[in-house]
């Protein structure tokens, strides 16, 4: 089995979010980026799959060059080869169409995405994906299990879960419960070494173009301060709840 | 040319967001001087929908739509908007309508732009206002394409009538083969889900263990509410991983969102930032949530929760 996991770089969790240019660019100044936690999920089914059932995988990224060093980080965790393809690009559908000549010219069999990425939350790539190679396709996935060309997955519902069969070629949108929090994989030395030696390959663009145009950033309006309500005065919350806020 | 929405339905009923979507559907027609189709699937009562501005209704109605498919409702709805010629597509974002509208996208050959919040600010170029870095931040996009799709953010427009005299007509789509055949669906009925919730209680750490959960889903019980919790929580197993809220958990976008003994990690309150009214219940008053908040309670949860439910309790009954 050939396995893809897509990788997207996002800023750590804790980061600052600012803008430049006027607004219209993401302010890189001191944030950490770090695989897309979703991702990471993903990668380290992918490496249950390699080690318990023999199957190849590889990385990819659509992005310049800074993207490396999280490549890298997917290959110390213990894929085999990265791939990163060089364009900035504009939209998740122009990451979808560069992906689906990756996968189609990789002919990979099963395609670990994210359900989104916490930077963009589009929730688009990986279903614009598995429409443009023609494959199936379940998001939200939080239990993955192959047999041959068999699958059995289970996806999170609102309120509740939905165990589906389907079957190879797949994409996923992977999520937390794909693995546990507690079996991610962490780089070790002797990963970070091996890393190092493994391929990284840069591929040009292909001529995707965009959909959408992103204009502008906007910050959300600062809060109001916190009404304090004493808590032997809880009737006053209430009141508060009902009369101010009217949501009760 | 026209509008076209998308309005789930569950079991033949209207998901609240489909009436919310129908809204926003009507003020984009507006802006643009068209008027609203509506696709149904497998929907028993249609007639909401003429209340909130609809001028069209397409109903399909077919056995094999009634499990919901994402391959198949995006076809389904695909052919509705050649049909009708649609130029806009609106479809909510529960986790089924997330799951159909890139592969809808894909079939249109359309734009889609996900988590908006607000009608589009310009017509041409067409540009909507969403959420981005989990809440952290509004994206101001525009879309190129000759047909274009909105997802919109749950409870971001809320409902509006705009009464209109709605046609009905029935509609058969072809469906395509599909790959992916739903075994089984493990649903609680009798529980309102962390995404159609109005109210939401969340609890954390400061809970100490899944024993003392019980006052938590009393209060939840008394004000209609789904349950949730933060992530520490849900990776200890004192809760469900389906309850985990927050930027690597499920999206909140309540009127109102209680939060007991929950600290405020950037992570949890990027999730839950979307929620119109939030109110936090902690020990601790230097404790981030409170600069989140617009109501704090500094007090001990065992303490203040029982209360709180008696409380409730009495209000309902004084204002039933
Ligand atoms: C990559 C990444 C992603 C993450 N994603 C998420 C996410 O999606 N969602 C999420 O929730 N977290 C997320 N986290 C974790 C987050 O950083 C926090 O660790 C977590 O939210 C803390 O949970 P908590 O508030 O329940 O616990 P704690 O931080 O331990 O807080 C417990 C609180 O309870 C209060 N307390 C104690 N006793 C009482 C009492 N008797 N009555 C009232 N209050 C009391 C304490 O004062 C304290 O404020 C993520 C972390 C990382 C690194
Ligand atoms: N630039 C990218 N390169 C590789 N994979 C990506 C990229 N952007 C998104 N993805 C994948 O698609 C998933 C969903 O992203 P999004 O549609 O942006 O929310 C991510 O979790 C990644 O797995």
């Amino acid at each position: 089995m050939k396995i893809l996991v897509c990788i997207s770089h996002v800023p750590d969790t804790t980061s600052k979010i600012n803008f430049t240019d006027g607004d219209t660019k993401f302010d890189t100044n001191g944030v950490q980026f770090v695989i897309n936690p979703n991702d990471e999920f993903g990668l380290t089914r992918a490496m249950w799959f390699k080690e318990k059932q023999g199957a190849s995988v590889d990385v990819v990224n659509v992005g310049g060059a800074e993207t490396e060093s999280t490549l890298r980080k997917a290959l110390a965790i213990g894929a085999d080869n990265a791939i990163r393809v060089n364009t900035e690009a504009k939209d998740g559908f122009q990451v979808a169409k560069e992906l689906a000549k990756v996968v189609k010219d990789g002919g990979y069999d099963l395609v670990i995405a994210g359900r989104e990425s916490i930077d963009y939350n589009g929730a688009m790539v990986p279903g614009m994906l598995a429409e443009l190679t023609d494959a199936n396709f379940v998001t939200n996935c939080i239990s993955l299990e192959i047999d041959g060309t068999n699958v059995k997955a289970v996806r999170e519902i609102d309120g509740g879960k939905e165990t589906v069969a389907t079957s190879l070629p797949l994409v996923i949108g992977g999520q937390k419960g794909l693995v546990e929090e507690s079996d991610l994989r962490i780089p070790n030395m002797r990963g970070i070494m091996m890393a190092r030696k493994k391929p990284l390959t840069v591929l040009d663009p292909s001529s995707a173009t965009q959909e959408t145009n992103s204009l502008s950033f906007e910050k959300p309006a600062p809060k109001g301060a916190v009404k304090l309500v004493d808590a032997d005065n809880l009737d006053e919350l209430i009141n508060l709840l009902h009369n101010e806020a009217k949501v009760i | 040319m026209s509008v076209l929405v998308y309005t789930e339905s569950e079991n033949g009923k209207f998901k609240k967001t489909a009436l919310e979507v129908a809204s926003y559907a009507k003020a984009v027609a507006s802006k643009l001087g068209t008027t609203v189709t509506a696709v149904t699937i497998n929907a028993e009562d249609t007639s909401a929908l003429a209340t909130y501005g609809v001028d069209k209704v397409l109903n399909i109605f077919n056995t094999e739509l009634d499990v919901f498919n994402a391959k198949s409702y995006a076809s389904a709805i695909a052919q509705a908007a050649k049909q009708e010629d649609a130029k806009v597509v609106v479809v909510s974002q529960t986790a089924d309508s997330k799951y159909l509208a890139p592969i809808l996208a894909i079939n249109l050959e359309a734009g889609y732009v996900s988590n908006v919040v607000e009608t589009p600010s310009n017509t041409t170029p067409f540009t909507v206002k969403r959420t981005a870095f989990t809440n952290k931040a509004f994206n101001n996009t525009s879309i190129n394409t000759d047909v274009k799709i909105i997802g919109l953010s749950n409870n971001a427009y809320g409902l509006v009538e705009n009464t209109a005299s709605a046609t009905k007509e029935d509609f058969a789509p072809s469906l395509p083969t599909n790959g992916v055949k739903v075994e089984s669906v493990d649903k609680a009925s009798n529980k309102v889900s962390i995404a159609d919730a109005e109210v939401v209680v969340s609890a954390g750490r400061g809970l100490k263990g899944p024993e003392n959960w019980g006052m938590i889903e009393e209060l939840a019980d008394v004000l209609g509410a789904a349950t949730a919790c933060s992530k520490p929580v849900s990776d200890l197993g004192w809760r469900p991983h389906g309850e985990h809220v927050g930027q690597t958990g499920k999206p909140v976008a309540s009127n109102l969102y209680i939060a007991i003994g929950i600290s405020g990690a950037i992570q949890h309150l990027a999730g839950i930032s979307a929620s119109k009214v939030k109110v936090v219940v902690n020990t601790d008053p230097e404790a981030p949530f409170f600069k989140a908040a617009d109501y704090g309670v500094v007090g001990d949860a065992f303490n203040v929760v029982p209360q709180l439910i008696e409380k409730l309790k009495a209000f309902k009954a004084a204002n039933a």
